[in-house]
């Protein structure tokens, strides 16, 4: 028991979870609307955006790299999708197809371009999030799409029920996909070579080339994910803002990158898990919900993210110094 | 023994550079084997070809087993069983002991990982030759020996015949290279053939049955281990002979520099007596943590003492920092000093005056050019840098002078007493000599020098005097024309 909780008391995972359990009691009890059945299913629906392309950028940064484009490439897809949705038709299935496609040629350019022009990848995602978001801009001129079509618009609702008060909850096409896209970047990262050749990768870079891990190979399918999670993610919006604006996206991946970094990813490769990625999702999402609830102004909530993200690196930096200093002595 | 490997007619090119001529090599199954040579000599690109990442010039042979290859890529190297540890380890820090040796089951295309597989293979691999570690232990937990022998049992995963060992001992610790060395003697019992390519070469002798030596991309000749001694070898390497006569140096006219008495600090060294006489050398060695660093740390200010007192000149001494230190003439060059210590994109002459920049300033506190120019002159000249350009970046000199470019910054402070701590760890025959010279010379010239070493030769060879430190306590003493290696080695390791 006492073994247990040492091994616990090492890890990332344990002191989030630690601290979101604070939250959750303290918002419990200061607040009417916190713990409902309905809260935690409006809060599920509505970060299922930020959380899938979290997964997404999960697996990027345990390469070792970063794209901060995906936004854009999200808005890319979305507009392509609906565009050819109400000219032609489709179905579920097309519709998922055409997002991921473009999810994936526009990670495969990042990916080519970071790997073979050998420039680091935040400055290669800098650009193409400009020259992406630059060129939907001008070709679309900032036009929304407001008519989608109205089977998109109805969406998926399994599992139906109304309680007491006609408040109806149900599995929904966004916890859905959030739930499927977890699960697959959960596989894909431990229960896969390919996976564990992401991290090592991350880990030390020359060792997986001098191994004969397929360095190239491994970039396109890091970014092309990001892509695919980008994709995936910009139908899921869509269907809840029930529009497509080109405008809106872009300037949310910094929350996405928050909460990546809250849930112990290290921009410097080799570190994370999807269970931490989930709550520093959840710890970014409880925080902004709360703070609305215990009726503090929302220009408050960055504030907050801003200074828990202080802290939650800085505590790491610490235990990681710790570490060392006992190694040296040892 | 059956030959596992054979090499012959092996050259290779980079552009205009001849890395290596006409090379034969032959490694047994069963046998140690040392590859020497200085840096440059065309060792690496020698275990570049065996590994299969660069191939030969056509008309070089590789037998491996009785099958013939004209060259090899490293997924057919590693089939064949070789495997190179290089100096770096190779190890992935983020992931546990067991993925790290089983680290090849994640080869290959698009498959599900079978942890089950992965402990399994660990196990095995550390039971194999008899090491135990937490199969969940992140690897950079773990200490720099420790991660050595994840990557040993990674190339025992790997069913290595043949094992590469990158200088395999150039971090660890004596009691760590023992230990090393006894695994050596382990994986020999298991038909495997080792390689060590090295520059410690009284360690490496130790074990090996057979050196091979390379000087300037060719092969100068294979020879038994028991023929051969780390002078000869050095020989071999630069083909320049190096003899060190242990005369007896009488200093006892000169004037005591410094004198340390009943020197104590709680935890590192206790009740420390010595003198220092201008020009002398004094040798220090020990182990490491036996309290050398800390004493020198001391008397350059950086590590107050407890108790005792040090003098200079007959004047006690209470230093409170580094620049204390250097003010009142005592300068330290620590090993990373020695080989970190310059700003390699910055001018010669600007890293050789960085220390004294405050004394140069002139009006207004700018540094006037001239004297700037004369000091970086002296010290050239002084200590005779090869250089054409003063104004060129330090990363365009040889090892050897870049380091001449870091004693001239410390001596630009015109020292009174020169501290040395391992001046020559991870330097070549030829730079190490060039090192000795320059201290000699300026040991000449009246400085006091304390040289702190773990390698008994240098100490031994280039010191008046010698003293012997263990357990923080000063053990013994001795004098280089009436000693011996060993004796000294069993004073250290008493």
């Amino acid at each position: 028991m006492h073994d247990l909780f040492q091994r616990l008391k090492r890890r990332h995972e344990f002191w989030l979870a630690s601290v979101i359990a604070v939250l959750v009691v303290y918002l419990s009890i200061a607040t009417q609307g916190f713990l409902t059945l309905q809260n935690l299913f409006d809060l599920l629906t509505s970060y299922a955006f930020l959380g899938i392309l979290a997964a997404g950028l999960l697996v990027v940064l345990i390469s070792g790299g970063i794209d901060i484009s995906f936004t854009a490439t999200a808005s890319i897809a979305q507009y392509i999708t609906m565009l050819l949705a109400n000219k032609y038709g489709l179905d579920w299935f097309s519709v998922f197809a055409i997002a991921i496609i473009v999810g994936l040629v526009l990670g495969a350019i990042n990916a080519v371009l970071i790997d073979r022009l050998q420039i680091s990848s935040i400055i290669v995602s800098i650009a193409t999030l400009n020259i992406f978001y630059g060129l939907l801009v001008f070709v679309t001129g900032g036009k929304y799409i407001y008519s989608l079509p109205s089977w998109f618009g109805k969406g998926i609702y399994w599992f139906e029920y109304v309680d007491a008060e006609e408040i109806s909850y149900g599995l929904n096409l966004q916890i859905l996909a959030l739930f499927v896209m977890f699960t697959i970047t959960w596989l894909l990262l431990n229960r896969t070579n390919i996976g564990r050749q992401i991290y090592a990768l991350g880990g030390n870079r020359e060792a997986a080339q001098r191994l004969g891990f397929n360095v190239f190979r491994l970039n396109i399918l890091v970014y092309c994910y990001m892509g695919l999670t980008a994709g995936v993610a910009s139908l899921i919006q869509a269907q809840l803002a029930q529009s497509v604006a080109p405008t809106v996206l872009v300037g949310k991946e910094l929350d996405v990158l928050a909460a990546v970094v809250l849930g112990g990813a290290s921009l410097a490769g080799g570190v994370g898990t999807v269970l931490g990625t989930i709550l520093g999702l959840a710890l970014l999402a409880i925080m902004q919900n709360g703070l609305i609830l215990i009726g503090v102004s929302s220009y408050w909530s960055q504030f907050f993210v801003g200074l828990v993200i202080l802290l939650s690196v800085s505590a790491t930096a610490l235990s990681a110094r710790r570490k060392r200093k006992g190694n040296l002595i040892e | 023994m059956a030959t596992f490997l054979d090499l012959k007619n092996i050259s290779k090119r980079f552009g205009g550079v001849q890395a290596l001529t006409d090379v034969d090599l032959t490694l047994e199954a069963g046998e140690v084997h040392c590859l020497v040579g200085e840096n440059g000599s065309g060792k690496s690109t020698l275990i570049k070809i065996i590994s299969g990442v660069q191939p030969p010039e056509a008309g070089g042979v590789i037998n491996i087993e009785g099958r013939s290859y004209t060259h090899l890529n490293p997924v057919e190297s590693t089939r064949s069983g070789i495997q190179v540890i290089y100096q770096d380890l190779s190890l992935f820090p983020n992931l546990t002991v067991a993925e790290n040796i089983a680290v090849g089951q994640h080869l290959g295309g698009f498959h599900p990982v079978d942890w089950a597989a992965i402990r399994k293979i660990a196990e095995t691999a550390m039971a194999r030759i008899n090491v135990h570690l937490d199969l969940d232990a992140k690897v950079e937990d773990l200490s720099i020996a420790n991660r050595q022998l994840v990557a040993i049992c990674r190339a025992m995963a790997a069913d290595a015949k043949l094992v590469i060992m990158d200088e395999p001992t150039a971090s660890l610790t004596r009691h760590e290279v023992d230990a090393l060395l006894s695994l050596v003697r382990e994986l020999k019992k298991k038909n495997i053939c080792i390689v060590f390519v090295s520059h410690r070469l009284d360690e490496v002798l130790e074990v090996a049955e057979r050196v091979t030596v390379l000087r300037d991309g060719k092969k100068v000749g294979t020879y038994a281990a028991k023929d051969v001694n780390d002078k000869k070898l050095a020989m071999l390497m630069t083909g320049k002979e190096f003899s060190y006569d242990l005369k007896e140096t009488d200093l006892s006219n000169r004037k005591t520099v410094l004198s340390v008495k009943n020197l104590s600090r709680k935890g590192d060294y206790k009740n420390v007596n010595f003198d220092l006489r201008e020009g002398e050398i004094l040798g220090i060695t020990g182990l490491l943590g036996s309290g050398r660093t800390e004493l020198a740390l001391s008397l350059f200010g950086m590590n107050p003492p407890d108790e005792g007192e040090i003098k200079l000149d007959g004047k006690t001494l209470a230093l409170k920092s580094n620049r204390e230190a250097i003010d009142n003439g005592i300068a330290y060059v620590s090993e990373d000093r020695l080989t970190l210590g310059l700003v390699l994109e910055q001018p010669i002459a600007a890293n050789a005056i960085v220390t004294i920049l405050d004394k140069l300033k002139g009006a207004l506190g700018l540094i006037p050019l001239g004297a700037r120019e004369s000091t970086v002159e002296r010290w050239v000249k002084d200590l005779s840098i090869k250089v054409s350009n003063t104004g060129n970046a330090v990363k365009t000199l040889s090892g050897g002078n870049q380091q001449r470019v870091v004693l001239a910054k410390w001596m630009a402070t015109n020292p009174r007493v020169l501290i040395l701590d391992s001046p020559t760890v991870g330097v070549d025959i030829l730079a190490k000599d060039g090192i000795y010279e320059i201290v000699r010379g300026l040991a000449q010239k009246g400085v006091a020098v304390i040289m702190i070493s773990d390698e008994i030769p240098e100490v031994l060879y280039h010191s008046h005097r010698i003293l012997v430190m263990r357990q923080g306590r000063l053990t013994g003493e001795f004098e280089p024309h009436k000693s011996s290696e060993d004796q000294i080695r069993v004073a250290v390791n008493a």
